[in-house]
């Protein structure tokens, strides 16, 4: 039985997430509780407490106990793709009652009620996903795009799945010629890393801060496997961006532009060093207290690690 | 209000050129004579606003679109016009400047300008890349400030050559409004640098289109074809007599179900749109004395290259509008339809199957209805991308503002349609500014557009300045700034109101609509 992967959601053309037109898979749940997370409902897993159900204002969620699988546990819905409605039913699997929330995708419409009364700050609009029914959305997609990216959450906390999926797509007569990528947190470990290069064209990875402190304060967690991973990505020629998402007065990228500068400029000259603007949108928290970043503040941040050496800058496309 | 109030309002318009004046006044004067004769039934259909003549004028004394052969006319000079052939690129430039001024359309101003590159190649020798790319830029201004109409439309390609790359080149530099331009695409012939150029070009200006050239070559003569005025394809050497519109919004609103829309109202109200065509055609290629034209007798048109057009729109609502008689539909009503930005027509499959079946039913109607001027005795059926009047209607099969899936879902939701549209079908996709430092997603997707069976792609990237608001290309900034002073474009005009009428700055695309609306804007 192939693997599965709890899908936030999949957004058939990007033109943000690596080389060219890309089709971005949005992988739930992840191992950072950012303070300045964009998309904070894709942190948690739902636990199915069902708290949810009736706050929605179009009936869309009603909560079931039947079959389940180990986990993640497998929901009847439609997923809308290229016009056409791709029913993804799951069949039982396990005789063992677990309750899930089940999400009618047809009902839904979009309000997010359902995310701001959760006690968790999750979703319940997952969706679960098989390599082969993931590869039926990508097969669809094929003429239209260069690769797919694997984005979250945390994408490498579903590991054995990417691998499945990029092996598959490595191995398919129709769909080897497009590029696999993941975007990442960088905190896999280098067991993971080697498990994934046979498959992986190139990474994409945050590095959220400087300084140790700085990261723990935003992240919850150390930098420490993120140098690590960039590191072993550049040692196998994979690391395609190492993106800095700034916060004016929060991230140390400023204070510590001498050592960040160095850094950067001794990657290799192709990985690209894309500049993020930090903006409140989904933001909750302490963080949609924090300073927007504005174009200024990104031209200032350029320029320092420009005079430091730094040559594959790219620059946010537009700013909120 | 009379015609004498009507005239006295044009002469004192206050931002109206004189020569747009003169325009208005023409349509004044054509609009006093009776209507062309036609039956009580059309007359109805045409005041309820089911079919529509495009406000073509009431005695029609010139075609629609007209296409000359322009390199016929390099080859052979005029005797009308007094010119020898052409011997030179100077001279080429020159001669097709001169004819275009003699070239009518319902604008008139010409439709078309040839496909340039193939007309010029053949002067090129002896010349440098500079010299070609400094009297190329000087030409290409005095088209757009001489022939002030984004209608107006140059073609290039499918071939490599000089004239179309630097013709690129200048057009995102100078990123006019005017002309129009088609790239044509044909995977065999075409390198896919060339179609990169032309699809970055889209990322800074939104324009060119991309012809599939294959799919269009098919479906016409080996005379030849070309885009023109808005995603209009017609044979080459002729064009279009005239363009009678089927609202398909209104056709299933006149249906108490699918079947009967099928078996009735549709056929209906194509046979009456027939009789306007018939009526209207007749009167052009009878009495008007149009073809009697040196561009007749110097063989640059042939009277039996032009076709009517048989446009149909609002096919969103109608789709919508019908799926709601369904019995199973009995608590899907189009209220929640349109509350619902993932259900309905361009999102739902079986209304994308109704949608598909309306579209192979007027294929078939058209192309078993014979017409007595037309292309092999028919007319060509075209997905007509509105008026700047139209308002709670979506041109051609489009999927309405606003609710626009993401472009991939967009393309492959309408691809089987564009197979029935042989005069051309706009579908005019909305990609996010970050395709801006992406160049290499648009071409992929371009790609992707052709090759699932695309006739034109045609995409909007969000914040250009340049705009397509219906089908042609103007300044964003031009239209806020037309109510204070008016604008030296004719069509931005046509722009304002449509962007008043459509809300089209709420909507992701940016093109609806396009065609000449002979009214004053305040």
């Amino acid at each position: 039985m192939s693997k599965h992967a709890v899908v936030s959601q999949i957004l058939p053309f990007s033109c943000v997430d690596g080389p060219g037109s890309r089709l971005v898979i949005f992988l739930q749940g992840c191992n950072y509780q950012c303070k300045n997370c964009h998309n904070p409902h894709t942190i948690s897993l739902c636990d199915a407490c069902g708290d949810c159900i009736d706050s929605c204002p179009e009936q869309a969620l009603s909560l079931i106990h039947s079959q389940a699988m180990p986990l993640p546990q497998l929901r009847s819905q439609e997923m809308l793709l290229h016009g056409d409605l791709i029913p993804v039913n799951h069949s039982p699997s396990s005789s063992q009652s677990k309750p899930h929330i089940v999400w009618d995708s047809t009902k839904c419409s979009q309000c997010d009620t359902c995310i701001t009364v959760c006690p968790r700050q999750s979703t319940p609009k997952t969706s679960h996903y098989s390599v082969e029914q993931m590869l039926e959305v990508i097969y669809g997609q094929r003429h239209f795009i260069n690769g797919i990216t694997l984005s979250g959450g945390e994408a490498s906390l579903q590991l054995p799945f990417i691998i499945e999926l990029f092996s598959a797509i490595k191995s398919s007569e129709h769909l080897s010629h497009l590029s696999c990528m993941l975007d990442t947190n960088g905190s896999l470990s280098s067991t993971g890393w080697h498990k994934l290069l046979p498959f992986l064209d190139g990474a994409m990875v945050d590095l959220k801060a400087w300084q140790q402190d700085t990261h723990h304060y935003i992240t919850g967690r150390d930098n420490h496997s993120v140098f690590t991973s960039i590191e072993l990505l550049v040692q196998h020629n994979k690391l395609y961006e190492v993106r800095l998402l700034h916060i004016p007065g929060i991230t140390d990228y400023e204070h510590d532009i001498d050592a960040l500068g160095g850094y950067l400029s001794n990657l290799p000259t192709e990985t690209r060093v894309k500049l993020n603007a930090f903006h409140h949108h989904g933001v909750k928290g302490i963080g949609s207290t924090w300073p927007q970043c504005t174009q200024a503040d990104i031209a200032r941040l350029a320029n320092q690690l420009t005079q430091r050496g730094v040559t594959n800058i790219v620059l946010p496309s537009l700013y909120i | 209000m009379t015609l004498q109030d009507n005239i006295e309002k044009i002469v004192t318009h206050p931002h109206l050129s004189p020569k747009q004046k003169s325009n208005y006044l023409a349509l004044e004067a054509e609009n006093s004579l009776p209507y062309v004769a036609v039956s009580e039934q059309v007359n109805n259909a045409m005041k309820q606003g089911i079919i529509c003549d495009m406000f073509e004028g009431h005695a029609p004394f010139k075609p629609r679109y007209v296409l000359p052969d322009y390199a016929k006319y390099l080859q052979q000079g005029s005797q009308y016009l007094e010119l020898s052939p052409a011997e030179d690129f100077d001279d080429a430039l020159n001669a097709l400047t001169i004819l275009y001024f003699h070239v009518p359309s319902v604008t008139n101003i010409p439709v078309y300008l040839g496909q340039l590159d193939a007309l010029l190649m053949p002067f090129t020798k002896g010349l440098d890349t500079d010299a070609i790319y400094r009297k190329l830029k000087r030409f290409w201004i005095l088209l757009d400030r001489t022939l002030p109409d984004a209608f107006m439309h140059v073609n290039i390609g499918p071939t490599d050559n000089i004239i179309c790359r630097t013709i690129l080149r200048i057009d995102a530099e100078l990123q006019q409004i005017a002309p129009n331009l088609t790239f044509m695409y044909d995977p065999a012939v075409t390198p896919d640098d060339l179609l990169f150029q032309a699809t970055s070009n889209i990322c800074q200006c939104g324009k060119p289109h991309i012809a599939n050239y294959p799919l269009h070559a098919d479906a016409f003569d080996t005379r030849g074809f070309g885009i023109v005025s808005c995603y209009n394809a017609l044979p080459l050497a002729g064009g279009a007599n005239t363009l009678v519109r089927v609202n398909l919004k209104e056709v299933a609103l006149n249906a108490n179900s699918i079947d009967d829309f099928f078996a009735q109202t549709l056929p209906y109200y194509s046979q009456l749109a027939f009789e306007l065509i018939e009526v209207r055609s007749a009167f052009l290629h009878q009495q008007s004395h149009f073809f009697d034209s040196f561009l007749v007798k110097e063989q640059l048109i042939d009277e039996s290259r032009f076709a009517p057009m048989f446009g149909i729109y609002g096919m969103a609502e109608a789709v919508n509008i019908l799926q709601a008689l369904l019995p199973s539909a009995a608590e899907v009503t189009t209220t929640n339809v349109a509350s619902k930005p993932n259900t309905g027509y361009g999102h739902n499959l079986d209304a994308n199957e109704l949608g598909l079946r309306i579209s192979a039913a007027l294929d078939n109607i058209v192309k078993s209805t014979p017409v007595t001027y037309g292309y092999n005795g028919r007319a060509l059926l075209h997905s007509q991308s509105g008026i700047s009047l139209d308002k709670n209607v979506t041109p051609g099969v489009r999927i309405p503002y606003g609710s626009e899936p993401d472009p991939i879902s967009h393309i492959q939701a309408l691809a089987e349609h564009h197979q029935y549209y042989t005069a051309g079908i706009s579908d005019i996709l909305t990609i996010d500014e970050t395709v801006k430092a992406n160049p290499q997603a648009m071409f992929q997707l371009c790609k992707g557009a052709l090759s699932s069976g695309f006739r034109e792609f045609s995409a909007n990237v969000a914040n250009n300045d340049l705009v397509r608001v219906t089908g042609y290309m103007v300044k964003r900034s031009d239209i806020e700034t037309f109510k204070q002073c008016g604008s030296r474009t004719n069509t931005t005009g046509l722009a304002a109101e449509a962007a008043i009428n459509t809300g089209i700055f709420q909507r992701q695309a940016r093109v609806i609509a396009h065609e000449q609306a002979p009214f004053i804007h305040e």
